[in-house]
């Protein structure tokens, strides 16, 4: 049975829309990737699927007793709140294996460091840190690596895939960085307010609905990003494969 | 014991501190500071309308407490800036409040009072209301901690552990307008934002955890209440006024501190 199923959803911001008739499914163990240009509404679909934004319209149906762990785009820590790395991953569970996370994030030297005095890196690995504590059956990572470094992020990818191997979840991301995508993923998903396209890596980066949204010149891989701000489903996705 | 007007007023002051703590934290952390100061203002508001129509005073400025802070969570919401919104119907609460006072003929109020509130003048019945909002504020906050802090933390972060940060916002402004309206006879609207905020920002140099901050908050809170009762006995000086610039007074001494400790 699939982790997650949603079908046909819907999310409007006011008058905005931000997804429309979006379907998908996630299996367990895989590495499902999400890419679209700025806007297309990929933190949407992990609001919806956490329960942060009502869907307008269509459903999301988890597996029975899914454990989700959520690692969010940003994490802005009060210069005011005090705080330790462990005091962070036992909120708001309060009995938890701290050692065990930090371990699982890469990082078991954290356990008693004031979070707002981490690096960037070291930041994202305590998120990843907390969103693993539960023992998560899924993993939802949202642009995890922003502000790190090529290295940084390359590192932060392949602990992911450590964790997938150590602890067999299902990870579903979104990312802007094309290449470490490319090689990472079991599946990718071209998200602009709808599906636009999915599959296996290769098979999505020669489509030509994702060579519309990221262009041509590189076959997809190092894409620089091409976006269309009046994006219309029929003319975009279909019509400009020559673009 | 309770028949000496500085024990009354000590204890008074004390158990402001206690619920003030925990808020004042929460205050702090999630920048909310002028909304204490909104609230505050319009209890004048409140008073003015309890005495209109007889009710209690508590009940008047907790009711209108209530009504400020929602309208100011709901139109945050609605995308109004926060700062705006709360200089607009924190000054605009208080000019209406006092302009409600003075249509009520017949009747004398000593504005003052609910101005700068007057520690000295508790009498038993004010104590337990005290000490009957503080002890509700503090067990309400402190069944809430955990999804509070979440929330304070981040949103998404909050809703991904199945906690609802609108229930927790609404949580905070419940436990604020209770607190101004006990506090406003002891230390006035105008010292209330005062009790919220410094004795948390005291706090935070030197803690490491929120609970410590917040048990931090609550010993400098305290303290600085019978201190600045002292003082105001031996100088001669208005009392609420005084506990606040030892408060502050605290905070210039823990900050120095913390400076101090960045040099070596």
């Amino acid at each position: 049975m699939s982790l997650i199923h949603v079908e046909g959803l819907s999310v409007s911001y006011g008058a905005r829309m931000a997804l429309s008739d979006v379907s998908l499914r996630i299996e367990p163990n895989e590495i499902v990737t999400i890419v679209g240009p700025n806007g297309s509404g990929k933190t949407s679909l992990l609001r919806a699927i956490i329960g942060a934004v009502k869907p307008l319209a269509g459903s999301i149906v988890h597996a029975s007793n899914l454990k989700i762990g959520y690692v969010p785009q940003k994490l802005h820590i009060d210069e005011t709140l005090p705080i330790t790395v462990s005091r962070f991953l036992r909120l708001p569970g309060g009995l938890a294996d701290v050692d065990y996370a930090l371990k699982q994030a890469g990082v078991p030297e954290l356990e008693k460091e004031q979070l707002s005095q981490l690096s960037g890196g070291q930041f994202q690995r305590v998120l990843l840190a907390r969103a693993l504590i539960g023992k998560p059956d899924l993993l939802l990572l949202d642009e995890a690596t922003q502000g790190l470094d090529q290295r940084g992020s390359a590192s932060f990818y392949q602990q992911i895939e450590t964790v997938r191997k150590a602890t067999g979840c299902a990870i579903l991301m979104i990312s802007h960085e094309l290449h470490v995508v490319m090689s990472a993923s079991d599946r990718v998903i071209c998200l602009n307010g709808h599906v636009c396209c999915e599959g296996a890596p290769a098979a999505v980066a020669s489509a030509p609905e994702y060579r519309a949204l990221f262009g041509t010149g590189t076959g997809g891989a190092l894409a620089l990003y091409r976006h269309e701000h009046d994006h219309d489903h029929g003319d975009h996705c279909h019509n400009q494969d020559a673009e | 014991m309770f028949d000496d007007f500085m024990v009354r007023a000590a204890l008074a002051g004390i158990g402001l501190a206690f619920a003030s703590a925990p808020l004042g934290c929460f205050v702090v952390w999630r920048r909310m500071a002028y909304f204490g100061d909104a609230t505050a203002h319009a209890a004048i508001l409140g008073v003015a309308l309890s005495l209109a129509f007889s009710m209690s005073i508590f009940v008047g400025t907790v009711v209108v407490a209530l009504l400020m802070a929602l309208v100011v969570s709901v139109l945050s919401e609605k995308g109004y800036a926060m700062d705006t919104l709360l200089g607009v119907l924190a000054h605009s609460a208080l000019a209406f409040g006092l302009v409600a006072v003075s249509f009520l003929s017949g009747i004398r109020i000593d504005l003052m009072a609910y101005l700068f509130g007057d520690i000295l003048a508790v009498s038993r019945g004010d104590l337990s209301v005290i000490w009957g909002g503080a002890a509700f504020v503090v067990s309400l906050i402190g069944w809430r901690w955990s999804g509070l802090l979440t929330s304070t933390l981040n949103a998404d972060l909050a809703y991904a552990n199945g906690i609802n940060p609108k229930r927790e916002q609404l949580v905070l402004t419940i436990a604020l307008a209770i607190t101004v309206a006990v506090a406003i006879k002891v230390v006035g609207v105008l010292l209330i934002a005062a009790m919220l905020i410094i004795p948390a920002a005291a706090a935070r140099p030197m803690s490491r955890t929120p609970e410590g901050m917040a048990i931090a908050a609550g010993l400098i809170g305290m303290l600085s209440t019978i201190i600045g009762l002292q003082a105001a006995y031996a100088l001669d000086t208005p009392a609420g006024p005084s506990i606040v610039c030892v408060t502050a007074i605290t905070f210039i001494f823990t900050s120095f501190l913390k400076l101090l400790g960045h040099r070596r």
